[in-house]
């Protein structure tokens, strides 16, 4: 229960931000130099690529998956259904389906398939195993706004939890900074495949999201450390950290239509603040409590910003018709409740109610443990409402793991669903991936087939794990 | 009210019954009175004042055990005073018996039990030897209703984290408790010396001696939670010099000298789930709970997410994913973990005699589709309410009602 342990300590629970990401590639952190001051421009950090992804397709044969069910996560659950997909994108799906003669078949009979899992909440890499001082790189708690942090700079490829994820069907993930501070950091996007840097995983083009933090956790770090250490002192806090970001907003805004002087002084801080004012980066926020989370919506109508999602929103199925009006999706757990005051009032239905409400929940996991089972997580869930009388259907909760998030992080229109054009992050199923007894058999991720439960060349292992803790299936 | 139910008389019809002591039974009864079983089986004769409960294609299962957690000594994680299962500052906690610390009040336990966990192993943590677990039942106004075997266990931390109690070596945590042993013995046999102060100093206060005795007589388990290899073959060591009924707890590692635990004939208690490696098992994997049952180790589940500890069923179903056999799963959430804590003559199978700890289920217990019917708990109808169930009533229809 080591992830209970981060939360109780307020070292880890966070959320986080994602980015929209559309077809096309996000705008640069600004507006790119007029030609009159290039030269000047050249010379400035902020104008040069920062930490670009790397990311490159891995090459494999187009695959047909023939005879399975097929969850599309788009309304259809098609009996004895194919896909195939080619060059990292779906090309059909349906009832028949054509192959190329040099085309990797597999049997899919009784199997299942859904688009590949996606987690907009967890802290892989970031809080690696073993979980040793060393691997601990979440939180930045050393001020309650450290805008100015990266993930991506914390994170640890090697992280044994990876390759567990992988098995578990994720595809895609949101790693995060932890949630001691106020403003916590940006969020790394990224396709979970085996790597040696964090760069060779990033989402191409996916913007960055900015992690925030309500309640507690924030008032219990700082509370005897200068503040803040109450609730409305963390009020205070977000207010004047983006009451700095306007006025550096401007100054960076007119300095790039008229390039009249020096460039203001760049702050690492306030140019990610900035981002999100211009409305280049979401924010996605750590809140539990409800009335906390309508605080935050006027938080971000103060200052013109949109909250993208509400992270281990315990409370959310209180204020579900407010979150739907304001199109603000609730990532939630399953079940969990209990390890502190503001998760007393967490119950199996929250997904559901905001569901029911027209809302757009999703299933988060926050857990190196619980990311490994999100279909299991969202299966509880399901069925948790259904048994109180919500119609939930199979397919709205397989949107809560896939889909859903997709639209979290601004990837919707990219992954998340099985889709022609869409990219080939698809996972095969033993069964009924709502069964508990079914698992993830293959996992592709841009139709690289990155995990088979029945081939141990494809089963990654990290380096970590080499030489000291015995491969899978094997006996000492 | 509860007076009035314990009197009746209570027939679950017509649904397929999973005794865990036999082989499942179709169409059959279970015959309720005064609070404990009275019949299994088709053909039974049914009562003409029975109230009458129809399971047909439902599945009737004992209560279920959970073997691990803090369930009535922790109500808020986060808030110490809530939390009553560690005694801080007393590295020998062997005197310390979690019994009074329990919480009838505490909301967890109806979130608990309306999930069909009935029985649960309230375990203290911290220190290098814990203290006293309890086994309560789900249920009852006062502590001394709920306790069905107190103590149940005395619990040690034979793991990473319980050598930071013995001046931070493993070498050192063995050496700890093989004086502490040792001088509990001694103590025994030399009480009057002791009284008149004629014995040298003791490694521990005489109350903690006292109460390890009924372990070093073999009367009452050692459950020793260890991950690594090498921890568990000291607990087992350990176990083999001094005569103890031990019983491992976590086990990690477990599976890698599976064959070990089962020649030594020490039941685990695992948490299928457990997968995250750490310096303290490395090997740690799925296939934990399925690798021990195969080599012969009899095996109990526990969740120890204390809040959580409805989700038993799911650790159970994973550990038959991961290769256990359903039936084992089971017996590892009923049957085994009443025969570690000692109370398998009262719990644990659904037997003429036995404590009538019952539940029905819409389906297979493991299976997220299911869910729970009924609850009898010593016989009592348990109402299928808790502040969460409280809590969706309040906001299913918004704006709720105040």
């Amino acid at each position: 229960m080591r992830t209970l342990l981060y939360l109780t300590l307020g070292l880890s629970a966070g959320c986080a931000a994602a980015g929209v990401r559309q077809a096309t590639p996000a705008p640069a952190p600004a507006a790119a130099p007029a030609a009159a001051s290039q030269a000047a421009a050249e010379s400035m950090s902020v104008d040069r690529a920062q930490y670009p992804s790397t990311y490159r397709r891995h090459p494999n044969p187009p695959v047909l998956i023939r005879n399975a069910t097929i969850m599309t996560a788009t309304g259809q659950e098609i009996r004895n259904g194919s896909i195939l997909f080619k060059d990292g994108r779906i090309v059909a799906v349906g009832e028949k389906v054509d192959a190329p003669a040099d085309a990797a078949v597999v049997d899919g009979a009784g199997k299942y398939v859904t688009p590949g899992l996606i987690d907009d909440h967890s802290h892989l890499g970031v809080y690696a195993a073993p979980g040793t001082e060393a691997e601990s790189d979440g939180n930045e708690a050393t001020n309650p706004v450290t805008a100015e942090v990266w993930a991506e700079h914390s994170f640890w490829p090697q992280d044994p939890q990876i390759p567990l994820a992988i098995a578990g069907g994720i595809t895609t993930i949101q790693a995060l900074p932890g949630s001691a501070n106020l403003i916590g950091g940006r969020s790394a996007i990224l396709k979970l495949v085996p790597a040696r840097t964090v760069q060779e995983m990033k989402f191409p083009g996916a913007r960055y999201g900015l992690k925030m933090a309500c309640g507690e956790n924030p008032k219990r770090v700082y509370g005897r450390r200068g503040g803040p250490a109450t609730r409305m002192g963390n009020m205070a806090g977000y207010r004047s950290a983006f009451t700095q970001a306007e006025t550096y907003r401007r100054r960076w805004d007119t300095w790039r239509k008229d390039h009249k002087g020096d460039p203001p002084e760049r702050n690492l801080r306030l140019e990610t603040l900035a981002e999100v004012l211009r409305g280049n980066m979401y924010v996605q926020n750590h809140c539990y409590r409800a009335d906390e989370m309508a605080q935050m919506i006027d938080l971000a109508h103060e200052f013109g910003f949109k909250i993208r999602s509400f992270h281990h929103a315990v409370e959310s199925y209180k204020i579900a018709d407010l979150l739907a009006k304001e199109g603000t999706s609730v990532s939630v757990w399953a079940d969990w409740w209990g390890f502190k005051e503001e998760a007393m009032d967490g119950i199996q239905q929250n997904a559901a109610l905001n569901q029911h409400a027209g809302g757009r929940p999703l299933i988060h996991s926050d857990s190196p443990s619980g990311i490994q089972r999100l279909n299991q997580e969202a299966a509880k869930a399901m069925y948790a409402g259904v048994r109180a009388g919500i119609p939930i259907t199979r397919d709205q909760a397989l949107r809560w793991i896939t889909v859903n998030p997709a639209w979290t992080l601004g990837l919707d229109s990219i992954v998340g669903t099985l889709e022609p054009g869409k990219m080939a992050d698809v996972v095969v199923w033993s069964g009924d991936p709502f069964s508990i007894y079914s698992k993830a058999v293959q996992v592709y991720n841009d139709g690289w087939l990155v995990y088979d439960r029945a081939d141990a060349a494809h089963q990654p292992r990290t380096d970590f794990e080499l030489g000291r803790a015995p491969a899978p299936g094997s006996d000492r | 009210m509860i007076a009035v139910l314990l009197a009746q008389t209570i027939a679950i019809t017509g649904g397929t019954v999973y005794p865990v002591s036999g082989p499942k039974i179709a169409n059959a009864t279970v015959l309720i009175r005064d609070g404990k079983i009275a019949a299994v089986g088709t053909g039974v004769a049914i009562p003409s004042d029975a109230t009458r409960i129809d399971a047909a294609g439902k599945w009737v299962t004992p209560g279920l055990i959970d073997g691990g957690g803090q369930l009535g000594l922790v109500e808020i994680g986060a808030v110490a005073g809530t939390r009553e299962a560690s005694l801080q500052g007393d590295t020998i906690a062997a005197a310390f018996n979690v019994t009074e610390g329990i919480n009838p009040a505490s909301a967890v336990i109806a979130v608990t039990r309306i999930e069909g966990v009935t029985t649960v192993l309230a375990t203290p943590t911290g220190n290098l030897v814990s203290g006293q677990a309890a086994l309560i039942d789900l249920d009852g106004a006062t502590i001394e209703q709920m306790v069905v075997k107190s103590p149940a266990g005395m619990v040690l931390d034979d793991s990473e984290s319980g050598k930071d109690y013995a001046g931070g070596s493993r070498a050192g945590l063995a050496d700890r408790l093989r004086r502490v042993f040792r001088d509990a013995l001694e103590y025994e046999r030399r009480k009057v010396d002791f009284s008149r102060a004629q014995i040298q100093p003791l490694s521990a206060p005489a109350r903690d001696l006292e109460a390890l005795l009924p372990v070093l007589h073999a009367q009452e388990p050692l459950i020793a939670y260890a991950n690594r290899r090498s921890d568990i073959a000291t607990a087992l060591r350990l176990a083999r010099e001094f005569k103890l009924k031990l019983v491992l707890a976590g086990a990690q590692e477990g599976w890698e000298v599976a064959r070990n635990i089962a020649a030594a004939g020490v039941p685990v208690l695992v948490e299928p789930l457990d997968n995250i490696p750490s310096y303290d098992a490395l090997g740690i994997r799925y296939e934990n709970a399925a690798l021990l049952a195969r080599a012969g180790v009899k095996v109990a589940l526990m969740e120890t997410d204390t809040h959580n500890s409805r989700n038993l069923r799911q650790q159970a179903g994973n550990a038959v994913s991961y290769g256990m056999a359903w039936d084992q799963a089971l017996r590892a959430v009923t049957l085994s973990p009443a025969e570690m804590f000692g109370v398998a003559d009262r719990y644990g199978s659904l037997e003429p005699g036995k404590v009538a700890n019952v539940v029905v289920w819409s389906g297979d217990p493991f299976e997220f589709t299911t869910g729970v019917e009924h609850v009898f708990i010593r016989g009592n109808e348990i109402p299928l309410k808790s502040r969460q169930t409280e809590l969706f009533e309040r906001y299913k229809t918004l704006p709720p009602k105040y």
